[in-house]
């Protein structure tokens, strides 16, 4: 399978209280997600596409475990949150949510804000088509594998209650 | 194996686990403070019937409500109901509402947490019970809606590092300044997904308090777990609080380590994180003159009888400057209890702090919040931009002895120079 999408970039240690501030936390994820990334982006909610793939630094979503954190990303339209390395608890927390996290060293030189990107899960490649460059992942297997195809953690647990 | 290994080998019902195995483990204790409000709107929203969701062991179910009390506006007083009408209506069996404390600090000294035990905990400084043995971890609220309905979890068996604190610290430096310089040194990430095992003479040395505050902060590493091992002191502390069989669970002698650091803590100076990173880390001798307008010890790091006490002999006899906002709140209304008893709050009180209910309230923005331009030092263990208010304020991370010296000098000083 090859994801294809545009690429929205963020730098090293982009923190929880950055992505959803905790002062919001009372919103609901609609209105929420409308303050996404707003200390260093105030425009991302605006200009944000479906389809849009993230691109982090290091330690994409370290900080607190608050799960709107990334359902304000998938509310916004995003699937792939692609980065350097990821915050353990941010990375779970894409899974639970059926969003794809995807950790590729090397993987944020690749691209300019708006460039397109390819992911490739069976070559476990990030591409730059416009200037062939990529970076290799290694795609999901196991428990999270799993989870994710089901559409989440909720939905798992649907199925497991027998709904 | 590891201990992490070790745990996660019993929790998974497998004679061995490496690392890089997926394991579906069963959960000893979860965890959930404020964010319990979210379990309902995310079962309907799953189209789950909340009529037909069980608890899967009412008894190994914590539900602390910590983060923003008391309320202070109507939709915390909303959120606050619901999670009482959730917790009754679940059938939670304990449920802490507002006079406990901040949930870890509940959880350790209500005994709800034993040596090899796993622990999950919808709050990232779950990691704070590694202090007593435990491999314990924070995850999300879906997540935790899962372990809630199921009592299991998918796990990736984490890599072992070791760190190893050798020497001895010098009065006035403590296990936060151990913690600030391996942030500083080897990165915010030197633990992504691993699990630690904190070793060492100077940890020996450390109080549980002190080990707590390691415990929770190596999250602030990216560990999945920071896990000491039990002594004596651990088993004195645990049967103050428990009856319960107590444990311990050490490594095998051949346990592999994906990495041993070693550190001297007889070198340490006592160490401050500037604004905004954890890992932004300098001695306090390097970092010059930085005036302060407010001083926090407080949160689930910080604000335990070790260094209610500590603030106490600082600022004993001697005024905070007008200039200065010193805020203190103990971690729990224990803690709070134990300093009334001895004359801590009273101590602190006269030198002019402002002693704060036990609640989050102070690391997270909801009191005590920063003006633009504004600096504070603090004793708690983030200091991401806005985090305690405007965006355009800084918080400084330092120990809770550092925090009481600097409080009185009105800026960032070594406590060593004050007392």
């Amino acid at each position: 399978m090859i994801i294809r999408g545009r690429a929205r970039k963020f730098g090293d240690n982009i923190d929880t209280d950055t992505i959803t501030s905790g002062s919001l936390l009372h919103l609901a994820t609609e209105e929420l997600a409308q303050h996404a990334f707003e200390p260093i982006a105030p425009d991302f909610a605006k200009s944000v596409r479906e389809g849009d793939i993230i691109i982090g630094g290091n330690n994409f979503g370290c900080g607190s475990s608050r799960e709107q954190a990334t359902a304000v990303v998938k509310q916004l339209g995003i699937r792939y949150v692609v980065a350097e390395s990821m915050a353990r608890i941010y990375m779970r927390n894409c899974v639970a949510l059926g969003l794809y996290p995807v950790i590729s060293k090397g993987v944020s030189g690749l691209f300019a804000e708006g460039n397109e990107i390819e992911i490739d899960f069976e070559k476990g490649e990030v591409r730059n088509p416009k200037t062939g460059e990529k970076a290799a992942f290694e795609p999901l297997s196991g428990g999270s594998l799993e989870i994710v195809n089901a559409g989440g953690i909720l939905a798992t647990l649907k199925k497991r209650m027998g709904k | 194996m590891t201990i992490a290994e070790k745990i996660l080998a019993r929790a998974s019902g497998r004679k061995k686990v490496e690392p890089g195995n997926y394991v579906t483990a069963k959960i000893d204790m979860a965890m959930m403070p404020d964010a319990f409000r979210l379990i309902r709107p995310l079962l309907k929203q799953a189209g789950i019937p909340e009529s037909e969701f069980k608890l899967w062991d009412p008894d190994r179910v914590v539900i602390v409500t910590d983060h923003r009390v008391p309320a202070f506006d109507v939709v915390n007083a909303r959120a606050q109901k619901l999670a009482r009408d959730l917790a009754r209506s679940l059938g939670v069996k304990h449920f802490y509402d507002i006079f406990a404390g901040v949930c870890h600090q509940v959880m350790v000294e209500k005994g709800h947490v034993l040596p090899g035990q796993l622990i999950v905990g919808a709050d990232s400084h779950t990691t704070t019970y590694g202090a007593l043995n435990v491999a314990s971890t924070g995850i999300g609220a879906s997540e935790m809606a899962y372990v809630l309905g199921t009592g299991e979890l998918w796990f990736m068996v984490p890599e072992t590092i070791k760190f190893d604190i050798q020497g001895h610290l010098s009065p006035m430096v403590t296990s936060k300044d151990v913690i600030l310089h391996i942030a500083g040194k080897y990165s915010t990430e030197v633990a992504q997904y691993k699990a630690i095992e904190w070793t060492g003479s100077a940890v020996d040395e450390m109080s549980i308090d002190a080990r707590l505050t390691m415990g929770n902060m190596s999250v602030e590493l990216g560990a999945k777990f920071g896990i000491f091992r039990a002594d004596e002191k651990t088993i004195a502390y645990l049967k103050k609080r428990t009856d319960k069989p107590i444990e311990p669970v050490d490594p095998d002698p051949d346990a592999v380590y994906a990495h041993t650091y070693t550190i001297d803590a007889s070198k340490l100076e006592p160490q401050i994180a500037l604004p905004h990173n954890v890992g932004n880390v300098k001695g306090v001798s390097e970092v010059g003159d930085i005036p302060i307008d407010q001083a926090v010890i407080a949160s689930c790091c910080h604000g335990r009888i070790e260094d209610l006490e500590t603030a106490a002999r600082i600022v004993k006899g001697k005024k905070i400057p007008k200039t200065v906002r010193f805020f203190v709140a103990p971690a729990s209304w224990e803690q709070y209890k134990e300093a009334l008893d001895k004359g801590i709050i009273s101590t602190l009180v006269d030198a002019g702090v402002m002693v704060g209910n036990p609640s989050c309230g102070f690391c997270t923005g909801y009191q005590g919040v920063l003006a633009e331009g504004e600096s504070c030092v603090a004793a708690t263990p983030r200091n991401f931009r806005g985090r305690m208010g405007s965006p355009d304020s800084r918080i400084y991370l330092a120990s809770a002895a550092t925090v009481a010296a600097s409080a009185l000098r009105g800026k960032i000083v070594d406590p060593r120079e004050v007392n």
